[in-house]
């Protein structure tokens, strides 16, 4: 308990710093830094004829980021497949399949990172560094210029220019993913992670048989995994094997990388909209009226990104405790075999990190969309094992790099449009009026997600291609299917594991899902933007809704959970909770 | 359209309406505009299939037959009773509408070619610009405008108000409404609408409910209704196979009836009776909304303009005290000043006698005296009492002049007094005896009572308000300190008022104003909510989104709290409607899969009885909350000026926190009811 408490008061120090260097990126203000990286980004922006100051409009936006990830895609497909040849292959892997190259790309190229494959015998040390390490650099970049973009659009600077997106994607590489990646993978070396290119070591160990031991350039891919919520592992066990992630320290480094920067984003989101909100007061009232004082949490998260924040703390609390005591009260069929389970439910958790980190970061791994995992979730107790579904489906819950922002964003507007009603005024959210298109993008957005998982799942369970897949009987195994469509829908690429997923439906299937999940959202919410940003500011009064407060992040909470939740209600009664009360027996 | 005096929500007429129309309403034509609603009409077509052809979708089970019927019923109930909560929130709107027509009908008409010559049409065949004579006791046979003659005219046809009033060309008080009746005298009147498109037509429209358009807030709440309703569709159609998967066939109907209930058929039933009833609403207040889209504006309203004189003041300048010169006793001021005024029918000459009454003066009319009127050019008045002393009183200039004529000399504190008056923002009457001035009366533009009271109210609510007038800074300061406004604009010019209302336009603001001479028109037109006098000009009549029939402009107060409460209506139904799901899920989840999972029986937390039980208990549920919400959307929901966030609390207490707890026991009960019938017919 204490350590979990321990564990997220740090973070609560960690990441407004964060939040406040993100902000000086996003808003294009000064930093220590600048010096040194204008000159590199100068360089870049002359090389590739990048014109950062040319300012794009949502639908621009969108397009550069789609067309940017498509022409990676294809480059990376190219790769995966010729990746046999001997260049940085010492362990000769052969060629990737078709149907799993196609599902690897997409999942990387959407920072899903849904492993079809295992790390070790399915990629060259070629493909790891071109392909998977690459990639996760520009998807999370990608993720985060689009919501970049987004706060800009509702913080309404101009009418039209949500900025540029190549500008975007080389100072959040060159500012935030490559420095923080170069210091937290040196951390990573520190503590034992390799990074080299041999070739596997085949060691004897105590008992006399062989055992290979796995290398290559695993903390560079390691520490960007977790920055850029990525999630896939360098080898198949993830970061539970002791060589992606070997002690504790390891462990919360990895911890705080996954999840600093999504509650920065939301730090930034609210001091963006504070400085709009200035600008615009002062515009009206030119230097005589005094600027209010904010209190200390306002300063520091900005007015709405407190709220925000809080309600996603709310959630992520809730997920976390309730996935905390189910593990630690441990199976109670194992407990009636006479197996002790004073220690909670240890099947498939690393006695390293035990139950406290483990759920922990089962849990922040699903609502920071990183996917990454340090136990087996399909080993989770029923009710822990729902949480990390229920963060996926919720989707919003901090959420991937940027994305998770967004998706919170949707339930915001949601939110004001019934409360805002409730005290008497047509619904406005940050200063602009909520009317019929911004609803029905709205609408549209939060639909899409509920659609991919259920429909799929149904399609899953319902085929007998789907059903070959399924490896346990019962509600169980749909738990591993409603998780593998969850994982994919949200981006997050954590698997349940058990599931034998490469195969071409599942490779198909999940590749669709992973696509439509991460850009039409993508594509909905900028145009959301868009569409604000081109309306004027509205009064805020005493008779106005206040999106700032504590109340309102609680409103947020049950909106989120009222939504997001209940839509889901009868296929987790039929899954995870069917499984817990039969297990109770 | 008579003042209604009756109250009641249901009238048997209304009520045997509503019931043809609920049934009317159930032409799928018609019922496609409410996706909610259609939705739950095709599900009442495929259950009702089921009850003739249990085995269409390959179940075996024939014994569903009942309650496929009983399923199909509580369907078919709910969309009736949803069509009938529109029906009803129309009836009101038609039967007002009826009373209206009854003065529509065809009249005759005197129209004047340009020689004068008089021929005799139909009102039907009055175009725009021909010029009608209009004698005593005939109707006024279409809206125009008094071009010659001055007739007092009976508008009590449209607004209810028995005691006549007067038109006239030229000025303010130009224009007539078609259907009224001229009372005395004659009017020579230039059409100003073309058949079929006059005010009464309009009106007749609007409250027959024919021309309303949905708002764009009820649109986008649309929106999200429609949104939901996918969702949980798309819930249903995947819990089949879902179900087949962990071995539990599903029957149709039972997931029919879970979508029912989790689609948000309460507030899809109810939303467009709510934005009747706010029309109508506002209807009944005697204010004619042009749209529903100018109420909805109304809950919006960040600034108000106010004209002073109608609005805040009464306009008429009262007396408020008597300040007298040194040397001079107060109440010689007061007697003289009482003496002047024995016979003024002035308001100023009233309220002085009034006011010196109650401060205990009570001087009698002297035999033969001889009283003198106020005149313009004179700009005093008086008496010449019959011992030979003059008294007069009149503006200081003009007594100062008398006083000097007569051979006195005017005080030296005179002027301070005057002074004095001005600044507080009254109007001084000076008092003399023959070639004496005795002092000063302070007059006072007064303000309404209840007025601080309302501005304080709107303070509360985050509504700021400037006050309008054409008097000096001083004066105008003075009253808008006193009537408690937020800001005032003094020495007013109508172009003033465009201005300050595109200023607060531009900081985001939504500006409401009410105005009744036609060079008020423009402002108008550029304020988010106008509301124009009846008795004011076409051209400011045409210029408002809303007129009031009364023309009492502190309605605009009232009106913004009818558009915030129909919000507020929209808001919490909504919210009600949503949160009723949890409840529901917990009755039927359970009774869906508990044959296959008994442990999911734990979730059964209202311990219902059997699972059909549960599952018919949670949709009729889901249709008699329709029903008993009907007064509730009709009347409003309660609404008192708070700030935002106390409203949000109380509202989200009553209708979120309300609406999670109630079903759970209203399920509860019908369950208790109908679990022994069910057993009894052998489900």
């Amino acid at each position: 308990m204490i350590q979990l408490v321990l564990t997220l008061i740090i973070y609560l120090i960690l990441v407004i710093p964060v939040g406040r260097y993100l902000y000086h990126i996003a808003a294009e203000k000064r930093t220590f830094a600048d010096p040194l990286f204008d000159r590199v980004d100068g360089a870049i922006y002359k090389l590739s004829g990048i014109e950062p100051h040319k300012g794009m409009n949502w639908k621009q936006y969108a397009m550069a980021l789609i067309g940017t990830n498509a022409v990676m895609t294809a480059i990376g497909y190219i790769l995966l497949r010729i990746q046999s040849i001997p260049l940085f292959n010492p362990n000769s892997i052969e060629g990737m399949e078709p149907t799993l190259a196609f599902n690897t790309i997409i999942s990387f190229m959407t920072n899903t990172n849904l492993q079809h494959y295992s790390g070790e015998s399915g990629l060259s040390y070629l493909s790891q560094m071109l392909v998977i390490i690459f990639m996760m650099f520009v998807s999370a970049a990608s993720g985060y210029s689009a919501c970049m973009a987004f706060i800009r659009g509702l913080a309404g600077k101009t009418k039209d220019n949500v900025g540029n997106f190549f500008a975007d994607l080389v100072r959040i590489t060159t500012r935030v993913l490559l420095p923080f990646s170069l210091i937290g993978g040196l951390l990573l070396v520190w503590q034992g992670v390799p990074q080299n290119f041999s070739k596997n070591v085949v060691v004897q160990t105590m008992e006399g048989t062989f055992q290979v031991l796995a290398m290559g350039p695993v903390a560079a891919l390691e520490i960007i995994k977790h920055l850029g919520t990525n999630g896939g592992g360098f080898f198949g066990g993830n970061s539970a094997t002791p060589m992606e992630n070997p002690t504790i320290l390891s462990n919360l480094i990895e911890l705080y990388s996954m999840m600093l920067l999504p509650g920065a984003c939301v730090i930034t989101f609210g001091k963006m909209l504070s400085d709009g909100r200035l600008r615009y007061q002062e515009s009206n009232s030119p230097g005589n009226a005094p600027v209010r004082r904010e209190g200390i949490t306002a300063r520091i998260f900005g007015k709405e990104g407190r709220s925000i924040f809080l309600g996603m703390g709310i959630l992520f609390l809730a997920g976390l405790s309730l996935c905390f005591r189910a593990e630690q009260q441990g199976n109670p069929v194992l407990a009636e075999l006479g197996l002790n389970q004073s220690e909670g439910n240890m099947e498939g958790k690393e006695v390293r990190f035990g139950i406290a980190q483990s759920a922990l970061f089962t849990t922040v791994t699903t609502s920071f969309t990183t996917g990454t995992v340090n136990n087996m979730h399909d080993t989770l107790t029923p009710l822990g094992g729902m949480v990390p579904m229920l963060h996926m489906m919720l989707n919003c819950v901090f959420g991937g790099k940027g994305v998770g922002l967004m998706n919170m964003i949707l339930y915001a507007i949601l939110a004001v449009f019934i409360c805002g009603l409730m005290v008497g005024r047509t619904p406005e959210y940050l200063g602009k009026k909520i009317e019929g298109r911004e609803m029905k993008l709205t609408a549209l957005a939060i639909m899409i997600h509920p659609l991919l998982i259920l429909a799929f799942s149904a399609l899953a369970v319902a085929t007998a291609a789907g059903q070959a897949g399924i490896t346990n009987p019962g509600f169980h195994g749909l738990s591993q299917v409603l998780y593998e469509y969850a994982s994919s829908a949200a981006n997050n690429g954590s698997g349940f594991e058990g599931l034998a997923d490469n195969t071409y439906f599942w490779n198909i299937t999940t590749g669709i899902v992973m696509f439509l999940g991460r850009y039409l959202p993508i594509v909905i919410q900028l145009a959301i933007a868009g569409s604000l940003m081109k309306k004027n500011y509205v009064n805020e009064s005493t008779g106005t809704l206040s999106t700032g407060s504590v109340g309102f992040a609680v409103i947020l909470v049950f909106v989120v959970y009222i939504f997001a939740a209940l839509t889901f209600f009868p296929a987790l009664v039929l899954g995870p909770i069917a499984e817990h009360l039969t297990l109770l027996g | 359209m008579t003042k209604r005096k009756n109250k009641k929500l249901l009238t048997p007429e209304i009520l045997k309406q509503a019931i043809v129309g609920s049934v009317k309403k159930l032409d799928p034509r018609y019922m496609f505009k409410n996706p909610v609603m259609f939705v739950v009409e095709i599900g009442f077509i495929i259950t009702l299939t089921l009850t003739i052809v249990p085995g269409l979708f390959g179940e075996s089970d024939t014994g569903l037959r009942t309650y496929n019927l009983i399923v199909s019923i509580i369907l078919l109930a709910t969309v009736l009773f949803a069509n009938f909560a529109e029906s009803v929130a129309e009836g009101r709107g038609k039967a007002q509408a009826a009373s209206l027509k009854k003065t529509q009908k065809n009249t005759e008409a005197h129209l004047l070619d340009r020689d004068g010559n008089k021929t005799l049409v139909s009102s039907g065949d009055l175009k725009k610009d021909d010029i009608v004579i209009v004698m005593a006791g005939e109707i006024i046979p279409g809206d125009g405008e008094v071009i010659e003659g001055i007739a007092s005219v009976d508008e009590s046809a449209i607004t209810g108000e028995s005691a006549p009033v007067v038109r006239e060309s030229g000025g303010d008080f130009s224009s007539v409404t078609g259907g009224t009746t001229v009372v005395s005298d004659w009017l020579k009147i230039r059409i100003t609408s073309d058949p079929g498109n006059s005010f009464l037509n309009r009106m007749i429209a609007l409250v027959e409910g024919a021309s309303r358009k949905k708002t764009p807030n009820e649109i986008a709440l649309n929106t999200l209704l429609i949104s939901l309703t996918i969702i949980f569709l798309i819930v249903i159609v995947t819990l089949y196979p879902i179900g087949m998967y962990c071995g539990i066939q599903l029957p149709v109907s039972t997931l029919i009836a879970l979508m029912v209930c989790l689609i948000p058929t309460t507030i899809g039933g109810l939303l467009s009776a709510i934005g009747i009833a706010g029309i109508d609403r506002v209807n009944r207040f005697n204010v004619f909304a042009m749209s529903g889209k100018a109420v909805e504006a109304c809950g919006d309203v960040d600034t108000m303009i106010l004209d002073k004189t109608g609005t805040i003041t009464f306009g008429n300048r009262l007396a408020a005290d008597f300040f007298p010169v040194k040397g001079v006793n107060r109440s010689d001021l007061i007697r003289c000043a009482a003496l002047t005024s024995l016979h003024d029918e002035t308001p100023e000459g009233k309220s002085t006698l009034e006011l010196a009454r109650s401060l205990g003066d009570n001087s009698e009319e002297i035999p033969g005296s001889s009283f003198m009127e106020f005149t313009a050019q004179t700009r005093m008045s008086g008496v010449d009492l019959p011992d030979g002393t003059k008294v007069r009183k009149g503006a200081s200039d003009a007594i100062e002049q008398y006083v000097t004529s007569q051979g006195g000399k005017v005080p030296a504190d005179l002027h301070a007094h005057v002074e004095t008056v001005s600044s507080l923002g009254g109007t001084p009457l000076v008092v003399c005896q023959n070639n004496q001035a005795l002092g000063v009366i302070y007059l006072k533009d007064t303000v309404k009572p209840g007025m601080v009271e309302r501005f304080e109210r709107l303070r509360a609510i985050g509504i700021k308000t400037i006050m309008c007038t054409g008097d000096n800074p001083l004066t105008a300061a003075t009253i808008a300190k006193e009537a408690g406004v937020d800001g005032f604009i003094a020495e007013c010019k109508p172009e003033d008022k465009i201005s300050v209302i595109k200023k607060e336009q531009a900081e985001g603001k939504i500006v409401a104003m009410t105005g009744d001479g036609t060079n008020d028109a423009p402002a108008l037109a550029q304020a988010n909510v106008g509301l124009a006098m009846n008795s004011g000009t076409t051209a400011a009549k045409e210029a408002a989104n809303m007129v009031d029939l009364d023309s009492d402009p502190t309605k605009i107060l009232e009106v913004v709290e009818i558009g915030k409460q129909l919000l507020i209506t929209r808001g919490s139904l909504t919210t009600f409607s949503i949160a009723n799901d949890i409840a529901k899920y917990f009755a039927i989840i359970p009774a869906m899969f508990m044959a296959i999972i008994p442990q999911v029986g734990v979730l059964n937390i209202m311990q219902l009885s059997t699972q059909n039980s549960a599952i018919l208990s949670a949709l009729i549920f889901n249709a008699i909350i329709i029903p008993c919400l009907i007064p509730l959307a009709m009347k409003g929901v309660k609404y008192r000026p708070m700030s935002s966030e106390k409203i949000l609390a109380r509202n989200m207490m009553i209708y979120g926190l309300g609406g999670v707890i109630t079903p759970f026991i209203g399920i509860k009960i019908i369950d208790t009811i109908i679990a022994p019938i069910l057993t009894a017919i052998g489900i």
